[in-house]
This record gives structure tokens, sequence and C-alpha cells, in this order.
């Protein structure tokens, strides 16, 4: 678990019908800690019984330490997080949000950097372009969104020909082999989107023969909402009920059963529980463990993945 | 004579995991002396990979010129030394594009520099495919001087650039491309161990 601070939401705008952003700033105006472009933070949502901590990359430059922005979907079909920010959260709000953590940093070996997003993965490029400016370093960035009405991105990105939006509505769509065609030597790529785009670029770039090394992916993860289920704990022989709109670490967090953590979205792999028995199907929803470790359901990622069947011993 | 296997080692001696087809994808193939029997392996089990590569030889005395001449690369560069094909390499890398598959095969000096050049132009270290066929002499930059001496086949060695007897490290340097040596009698000037063959 990240250290923590106490921020003030300062402003609160709404960018499209369905995102919002958000700014955070030390109630006494002291600098917070730079960071860099691709972090991100968790927040934390006091909603009614259950303490949500949400993962939100930051949109603002990484070197000013006046203040932190975020930019928020609301999900309907989620668990409840983006709702809570969207109509419990106004200025004056105080909120625990962490120090900034990186798990989608650039390369610094790269020569050029081509930047895909789709819909909301636009934001962790917001940072990486400032970042980007400061370095001075070739790019360009590839923003793939439904409609323009949709596109919270427009509102937030400068005006550069190295930035290109792909409305779909518009008849104008991304077109993947195109731009991983003819890219010069040392050009390394970073996708942050849907999980259909993100193999969509994956498999695109395989084909287009890129090597692994140069490809760089966060999923836009939030966990999953599912059937409730139950979890034991091997040592203590308690049992845990993990609800539908809860995720497994929120559940264990609930029960005051210590577990580190730190992206909350399956990618950083510090909450990874060793699994004592399984008597069912692991859901696993995580980017961290291998294909391998999936399928023997020996390992669990409790930030992302559920469980259905008879019965799911944790080693805890 | 296959890939060698070389024995275990501290991490950051190379291994090399052996040349595998990528198809026809566009490519560069750098390959010295007994290295050309790694390519001619390469094309014999796809001949794919010729449709678009540029295949660059230094022969360093073997006799594999011709063979690798018939086998219809898109280009095919025979060169007398890495030095003189360093003009051509810097091009075709320079201009390369992503996608483009890079196969390395023969020894460790020329494997090691144009690998550390490879990845000073920032393709991964994934990208590189290498193969190593022939002489087990290693490049060896003295840590003193800076010198690198091409070839190393003993330990201790004398470095060609300040005459110091140096010990043969396996800690190798990927942004220079060479295995470190450093000074073997510095504590004890002229107690020398006795020279043998370095090994596989």
């Amino acid at each position: 678990m990240s250290k923590q601070m106490t921020l003030e939401v300062t402003e609160v705008e709404p960018l499209t019908a369905l995102v919002t952003r958000f700014r955070f700033e030390r109630p006494e105006k002291a600098p917070l800690p730079i960071f860099s472009g691709g972090a991100h933070v968790v927040v934390e949502m006091p909603d009614g019984e259950i303490l949500r901590r949400n993962a939100y990359s930051l949109i603002s430059d990484p070197n000013d330490a006046s203040g932190y922005e975020i930019a928020v979907r609301r999900e309907d079909a989620g668990r409840g997080g983006s709702r809570y920010m969207h109509s419990e959260v106004t200025p004056g709000t105080k909120m625990r949000i962490s120090v900034p953590t990186n798990l989608f940093a650039l390369d610094p070996r790269a020569r050029k950097h081509v930047l895909i997003a789709g819909g909301i993965g636009i934001t962790p490029f917001l940072s990486h372009l400032r970042q980007l400016d400061l370095l001075q370093q070739p790019f360009e960035l590839h923003y793939a969104a439904r409609s323009r009405d949709e596109a919270a991105g427009l509102k937030l990105l400068p005006k550069s020909a190295r930035i290109h939006a792909h409305i779909s509505d518009e008849g104008n769509r991304m077109d993947l082999g195109e731009i991983l065609t003819g890219q010069p030597i040392g050009t390394h790529v970073y996708v942050c989107g849907p999980e259909g785009l993100i193999s969509a670029v994956l498999d695109a770039a395989a084909r287009h023969g890129w090597p692994k090394g140069a490809l760089h992916f966060e999923a836009f993860a939030s966990p999953p909402p599912g059937k409730p289920f139950t979890v034991t704990l091997a040592k203590s022989g308690r049992k845990i009920e993990v609800s539908a709109s809860q995720s497994l670490l929120e559940a264990l967090e609930a029960a005051e059963v210590e577990i580190d953590w730190s992206c909350r979205g399956g990618a950083c792999g510090r909450c990874e529980t060793k699994v004592a028995a399984c008597d069912g199907q692991i859901e696993h929803n995580d980017h961290w463990l291998s294909r391998d470790e999936r399928a023997e359901q020996k390992k669990i990622m409790p930030c992302m993945s559920r469980f259905t069947g008879d019965a799911l011993v944790l080693d805890l | 004579m296959p890939n060698t296997s070389f024995s275990p080692s501290i991490e950051s001696r190379p291994t090399y995991a052996g040349l595998v087809p990528q198809g026809s994808a566009p490519s560069i193939m750098i390959a010295d002396a007994e290295g050309a029997e790694a390519i001619l392996d390469l094309v014999d089990r796809d001949a794919a990979v010729l449709d678009q590569a540029h295949l660059i030889y230094i022969p360093k005395g073997a006799k594999f010129g011709s063979k690798l001449a018939e086998l219809g690369a898109k280009g095919y560069h025979e060169e007398a030394s890495l030095d003189a094909a360093m003009t051509l390499i810097n091009r075709l890398l320079a201009t390369a594009h992503m996608g483009t598959q890079l196969y390395l095969a023969g020894s460790e000096g020329m494997m090691g520099r144009i690998s550390a050049l490879a990845l000073s132009l920032g393709l991964p270290l994934d990208a590189i495919q290498m193969e190593h066929r022939g002489s087990i002499g290693r490049p060896m930059q003295c840590v003193h001087c800076k010198g690198v001496t091409q070839d190393v086949t003993t330990d201790p060695f004398t470095c060609s650039h300040c005459g110091l007897t140096l010990f043969v490290r396996d800690h190798f340097s990927r942004r220079l491309g060479v295995f470190q040596a450093v000074c073997v009698d510095a504590e004890t000037p002229g107690v020398i161990p006795e020279t043998q063959e370095i090994t596989a």
C-alpha cells in the first residue's frame, strides 16, 4: 500500500456528458510530489459500508507540484466508484489520495514514441505529452473515440500536427496497419484503452514483426462486478463473503485482513496471493499471471479476480 | 558445428538462442567467418527469409562467400572487415523500419558490436537474434585504458593498447558490446598466473 495524503478537491469540470475532470491540491497549498508521465494515483472513496480505492491516471503536468488532475468516466454498469466521484465529490471535498505510482512510463531508450488511445484511455497520454514536450522527443498520438461528443480528450489535447483524432461515427477509423508500418527503428508503441484495442494493437504489431520489448500497454481495468462468492482463509479458517459489487481485495480489507497492494488493476503484481485449495473456477481478470499460472489455479490477484464454484481457500 | 552453448556463468554473460526464421519480413543479416553456416541453416529451414534480406558477410579467411552469394538474397555484400562493413551497416540500420528483422551470426566481437549499435538506436534486445558459431575469441575491453582487444582466446592476455596483463571476466557490457578485463597483477606486480586457453 502506497503512502497517502489528504487532498482537497479544488475544481470539478464536466468535459463530456460522462467524463468529469477533478483537480486536487493540498489544503495548505504546499507542493505535491512531482511524477512522471503515465503515473496514476489511487483515490479512496468511503462509499457507505465499502471503502473503495480506484486508480486513476494523472492528466496534469508531471512537473507541476501545485495540484493533481484526473479525468473520471462515469461507468453506470460499474461497481460504483466512478458514480461516487460524479455524485458525491464537489469542490471542497477532502479525499485520501496515494502518492503517484507509474506502471506505464515512457521508455527512455526509445527514439520515437507512438501513443495509441481508445476512449478514456487517453488519460495517461495527457501527462506523457507534457513530458515528451519537455524532452523534445518525436512522437505521434492516435486517439480513437466513438463520437466527438464522447471524446473528452479533445478538450484537453493541444492542437498539433502530431495528434490525430479518429472519430468512428465520422467514418475516420484508426488504421493500425498504417500506423505500425514504416515507423523508424527505435520506435516504441504505447496503448491504453479497452481490452479490444489493446489486443488489436498487440496482434497487429506481432503481424508486422514488431518486437515485444517495444510494446507497452495499460488496460483501463477496474474490478468487474460478478456473482457473490465465499473465500476461506487457510490459517484462521475464517470465511469471508465477497459481494457482487465488491472485489476480493476490498472484501479482505473490510475484514481487516492485511494484504499488500499497489495498482488495484491487475497489472503490478503486488497483491498476488497463493491459493491453498480451489474447487471451482477462478475468473482471472488480471494482466499479471501467465497463461500457465492461470491454468494451475494456484495463485490469484484479489484486486481483479473472482471465483465461481464450491470452495476457494487462500493461503492467508 | 551448431550454435555454441556456453557454460553457465554470471547473468551478464550473453547466451545466444540461435536464429529462428521470421518469414519474408525485411531483414538485415550479418555474419562473420563460420557464422555463414548459421545463415545457411536458417535459409535451409525457410528460404523466404531471403525475400527482403540484406546479407553482409565478413569471411575472416573462411570459405563460405560463394555459397552465401548463391543464396540469392535481395542484397549480398561481402566486406574485408567489420570496420569496412560499418558504413553500410550504419546506413541499413539507420534507415530500417520497425518490423525489420536483425539476424547476427558468428563471433562475439561482431555480434556484440552490432547489437550495441542496434540497442543505441532504440531497438529492444528481444528484436536482435543471435547465434554463436566458430571461434570463441572474445572482444575484451581493458577497464584501465578502455581499449578493446578483439578475439582474445587466452586468460590472462596482454592489452593490445596499454600492455597491461589482463584477467578475462564474464562481465559483459551490453552498451559497449564487449567483455570487461581487469589488470591481473595490480596488487602483486609481476605475479602473473599461468596462461590458459579460454573455454566455452
